[in-house]
């Protein structure tokens, strides 16, 4: 008998080792996402149903409380500044020359009229922060072998309250996510592509954002160049910054 | 015969003043009536023609399914080409580019930080081209309530209600917070000229007016427009004319699966307006119908009474040898008489004062003031061809029916006994 319980317990604990626990992924996807502060240029290409459009910005953000981006270009956009704090936005208009501050529904949306959020586009999240999750399975995406992983969000504020991720099982980077509502409605797709290794974690280089909802054939969103966990000046996110 | 009764209804009084009063009396309160529910009805029409439906509307597919969204992102595009076109093929009608909107209008301080803001709807109109077609459709210089129409662009129209809501006087500065057709947030810069009553709570509640290209500018619509409204030259909704109108436009704009590609939405078609106006009709119609009905009985009985009143006439005529069928006959023809005059003369009046109202209307603003749905609140008549003969069919053949019941009595006499009567 006991030679026969050794050898299951070493199965056992052998399978878990090779089957990392949801929060085990969890936190290496955040690893590869996430950090303290980040810096990038974007280039946000949004299909619209009659045109296409491309919008270029320069973002800085802290954590999941600051961030702060300046749009460089069309001509129209060029010189609008966003500062979000918590849960608060301001917006500067260079043409109006005025401050307004949105918060609540309000960040939930469209920028630009692309398929992403206030809070898309600027926050960071921690996703062990916000949610627990549980591994459904595995699946391949574009050829790569992916846990399939449920996130529930744990606090009521988070804007999608359920989603589905797919972790690249070597890299532990989303490629594939769906965003669903508290009632089970898919609110948005994301596609996650061109991973490179930047400062020594995996990164997204596109990501392609398709709110369900909306018309159109979803938005690009292409990180041009982007820097982690560098020192951002603490007047960038202040009010005063915004008319500077 | 005639000249004989005219005559005598002419002469003595006693005998056609009454009825022809009465006569007088129902046939001008049928024509009113009439004219009245013809008005509010119109009124109703036009204002919803004139500040939102038009007689038509052209815009994209669509827009059209969800109009009530105001999508401008599905707004029509090439609004000139269109334009042009819609001018040449079709002369009898004047068009009007327009852009609706919905926004919030933000109220800065002396630091440009958000003092007051508020929920608008708005309207780009043509107002600074010259053409002052669009100015006189929204009745904009009688509803100038503080400060002047827009001169300059980058000058806006806020209603009187919603300025002081924001406590912003004409000379301030206002930002328009909206999204762009493309989806974008937009900020817009306009300094207020005017505030405007336009006695509709609905657009009393919050609504901003500026000249349709600064409008273009904010929402970056360059050469867009949501709808383009047209409007049958005199600007009464004629549903024949619309009616050959749509078929002509299908007819250059055949139907397509482009969901962009330009359709066209009557009057009818809008708002639940078409409901609204067969309803309107309907009670109209019946309201008109029950008082002709009223008025046809009371005239009738008129006729009754006249026919009793003069019962000793008639056995005195009978008595000197008068035919029955004669005595009859004049009865009719002098009750037709009595009906025509009666009615020419209650037309005129009912006509007259129709007129009066038509051109002055009877405000009722102050009752009005919590509408929420947009009703005029200056009621006029409509004088219509209908107006010049409703009023005999009460006026005429009620008191001619009338007259040939009660005459029938004149049969059942016996001449033997009409001495005895008229001793008695």
């Amino acid at each position: 008998m006991r030679k026969l319980v050794f050898p299951f317990l070493l199965m056992c604990i052998s399978i878990n080792a090779q089957n990392p626990s949801a929060k085990e992924i969890i936190e290496k996807v955040d690893k590869n996402m996430s950090a303290d502060s980040r810096v990038f240029t974007s280039k946000m290409i949004i299909h619209n149903p009659r045109n296409t459009r491309t919008v270029e910005s320069k973002s800085w953000s802290i954590g999941e409380k600051k961030s702060y981006t300046e749009y460089l270009s069309p001509a129209r956009e060029q010189g609008t500044k966003m500062l979000k704090l918590e849960d608060q936005l301001w917006i500067f208009s260079p043409s109006t020359d005025r401050i307004i501050q949105i918060s609540g529904h309000m960040l939930r949306q469209s920028v630009m009229g692309s398929d992403l959020s206030y809070e898309d586009m600027m926050e960071d999240p921690h996703l062990l922060n916000h949610y627990s999750g549980k591994v459904d399975g595995e699946e391949k995406i574009a050829e790569r072998n992916c846990w399939v992983i449920s996130l529930t969000a744990n606090t009521p504020e988070v804007a999608y309250q359920v989603q589905k991720v797919w972790v690249d099982k070597d890299r532990f980077i989303p490629l594939k996510k769906e965003l669903y509502a508290k009632s089970g409605l898919l609110l948005k797709k994301l596609e996650l592509s061109d991973v490179l290794q930047i400062q020594g974690r995996w990164f997204p280089k596109k990501m392609l954002f398709k709110d369900v909802l909306k018309e159109g054939d979803g938005t690009e969103f292409d990180i041009q160049d982007i820097e982690f966990n560098v020192k951002i000046p603490d007047y960038i996110f202040s009010k005063a910054s915004l008319k500077k | 015969m005639i000249r004989f009764l005219l005559k005598g209804i002419l002469r003595d009084k006693q005998r056609s003043l009454l009825p022809v009063v009465i006569v007088i009396i129902g046939v001008f309160l049928t024509v009113a009536l009439f004219c009245w529910l013809n008005g509010v009805l119109n009124d109703s029409i036009e204002l919803n023609a004139r500040f939102n439906a038009g007689h038509v509307k052209i815009m994209t597919a669509a827009y059209a399914k969800n109009v009530d969204q105001l999508p401008n992102d599905l707004a029509l595009t090439g609004v000139d080409t269109l334009l042009i076109r819609l001018k040449k093929e079709f002369p009898e009608m004047t068009w009007a580019e327009r852009i609706h909107f919905g926004g919030l209008i933000d109220a800065p301080d002396n630091k440009g930080e958000t003092r007051a803001q508020g929920p608008a709807m708005g309207f780009g109109i043509d107002l600074l081209s010259g053409d002052r077609s669009e100015t006189e459709r929204f009745n904009l210089e009688k509803s100038l309530r503080r400060g002047r129409l827009p001169l300059h662009h980058g000058e806006i129209l806020m209603s009187d209600d919603f300025s002081r809501k924001l406590k912003v006087n004409p000379g301030d500065t206002v930002t328009l917070i909206g999204s762009t057709m493309n989806g974008s947030m937009t900020m817009y810069n306009y300094t207020v000229c005017g505030t405007i009553v336009f006695g509709t709570g609905p657009m009393d509640q919050g609504s901003v007016i500026a000249d349709l290209e600064d409008i273009r500018n904010a929402l970056d619509m360059n050469n867009a427009a949501g709808e383009i409204v047209g409007y049958l030259a005199d600007n009464y909704y004629d549903e024949k004319k619309i009616g050959q109108f749509v078929t002509r436009f299908a007819g250059l704009y055949p139907a397509s699966k482009d969901e962009y590609a330009p359709v066209v939405v009557t009057l009818r078609q809008q708002n639940s307006l078409g409901q609204m106006i067969d309803q309107i009709k309907g009670l109209g119609g019946f309201a008109v119908f029950i008082f002709v009905l009223s008025m046809s009985l009371v005239l009738w009985n008129a006729g009754l009474l006249g026919g009793l009143r003069r019962y000793p006439e008639f056995g005195l005529r009978l008595a000197i040898g008068e035919d029955y069928s004669h005595i009859y006959s004049s009865m009719l023809y002098e009750s037709v008489l009595i009906g025509i005059i009666g009615s020419i003369i209650g037309t005129s009046i009912g006509l007259l004062a129709s007129l009066y109202m038509q051109h002055h209307g009877l405000d009722l603003s102050s009752m009005m003031k919590n509408a929420t749905i947009l009703m005029p609140t200056v009621f006029h008549t409509r004088i219509t061809p209908t107006a010049f003969y409703i009023g005999f069919i009460p006026g005429l053949f009620s008191t001619v029916i009338g007259t040939a019941l009660s005459g029938i009595g004149i049969y059942k006499r016996k001449t033997a006994q009409l001495f005895k009567e008229l001793e008695a």
